[in-house]
């Protein structure tokens, strides 16, 4: 078969129609994360749509913004049955950007202050 | 499962989750020669590493964005309002985001079930599926020239609008534009991609146009890492910029 000879010329096992390292998964679970990301996202819309505010508001989204980016790189990219070696070096890296998050944030108050003190609350 | 055949048994339970086992491979993955992704291809841990970088560049927008909204001293305009639309009389806060998120999240859905039918082999499926997922993006930035022209219309510019905080209207359109840049070039590779698994060419070993290499069944899950990280910056920006 043309598939065997594919498969040979990629240095995989010849024979097996497909290599039992590659990432495959039943559809129910693809199914079952895009209606819990259906659910998430309505749920975030909903935040917006009954009008709640200030840190119950915040929280909420947050936390269904986290729910939702989880379940699209673990599943849907598969990185939950990647080794170690891969998840480290692709998820630790962006949570470097807190750091930056924080630096910015004290940045941008400090402007606020001098805004507020020095141009009369102009912008 | 009946397009499950036994031979395709899921990976529920890889020996990474043994506890220490794990950590003992990752110290061997790293201290070893040559390559320290150790089961993963070449096109696939360089797909991973521009992701990462790419997650760095909208991290700058959205710190940017931050940094810019908490500055200000004049008072940032209500997004809910701003991206409302009237239908049939009333106006619905936010209505046309929440839809541009239903629809690439289900470009997600779809996406990932032309990844699972490309390693079953049933091209067909695959590739349709990959053509579904390439409309679905296309109605996205459809709906985001929409949300532009009323926008525009309505007097949002990058250095000012008319409800408040000129710093809005830059971060909107750097920040979503960037985001359908990435969603117009993804719908372009998905025709692209869906072209050569409908003709066959990863059975046929078929050369590729620009490369002159054989193509492989796994360049769709590589292609809907890309796909599903797009989706991924759409879910931060979601509630970032909109839902804030």
């Amino acid at each position: 078969m043309a598939e065997a000879t594919v498969h040979a010329e990629a240095s995989k096992p010849a024979g097996a129609p497909v290599p039992t390292d590659t990432q495959h998964h039943p559809v129910k679970l693809y199914l079952a994360v895009w209606g819990w990301l259906f659910v998430l996202s309505t749920c975030s819309y909903l935040v917006d749509y009954v009008g709640l505010h200030g840190w119950l508001r915040w929280t909420l989204i947050v936390l269904f913004m986290l729910l939702k980016a989880g379940l699209i790189v673990a599943i849907f990219m598969h990185m939950a049955w990647e080794r170690l070696t891969l998840i480290y070096a692709i998820l630790l890296p962006p949570l470097l950007v807190l750091v930056f998050v924080g630096i910015m944030a004290t940045e941008a108050n400090y402007t606020l202050l001098t805004r507020m003190l020095y141009y009369g609350g102009g912008n | 499962m009946t397009d499950h055949p036994a031979h395709l048994a899921p990976v529920t339970a890889p020996r990474d989750r043994a506890a220490g086992a794990g950590w003992r491979r990752f110290l061997a993955d790293w201290a070893s020669d040559r390559n320290a992704f150790k089961g993963v291809s070449w096109g696939k841990a360089m797909m991973w590493v521009f992701l990462l970088s790419d997650t760095f560049i909208f991290g700058c927008f959205l710190v940017a964005y931050m940094t810019v909204r908490m500055s200000t001293t004049v008072p940032w305009p209500n997004t809910s309002e701003a991206f409302a639309l009237s239908i049939g009389g009333t106006e619905v806060p936010l209505i046309l985001i929440a839809i541009m998120t239903f629809v690439l999240i289900s470009s997600s859905g779809t996406m990932a079930l032309a990844v699972h039918y490309g390693y079953l082999r049933d091209r067909r499926k695959a590739g349709t599926l990959m053509l579904v997922t390439a409309l679905f993006g296309a109605c996205f930035v459809g709906m985001q020239a929409f949300e532009w022209t009323k926008l525009i219309r309505e007097g949002v510019r990058p250095w000012g609008n008319p409800w408040g905080a000129p710093q809005f209207g830059s971060t909107f359109f750097m920040i979503t534009g960037f985001h359908g840049t990435h969603v117009t070039i993804g719908v372009i590779f998905l025709i692209i991609l869906a072209r050569k698994v409908l003709r066959g060419d990863f059975d046929s070993g078929r050369r590729g146009f620009f490369t002159s290499r054989k193509g492989r069944y796994e360049t769709i899950e590589i292609m809907g890492l890309y796909w599903h990280f797009v989706d991924l910056v759409w879910v931060f920006i979601f509630a970032f910029f909109y839902l804030w």
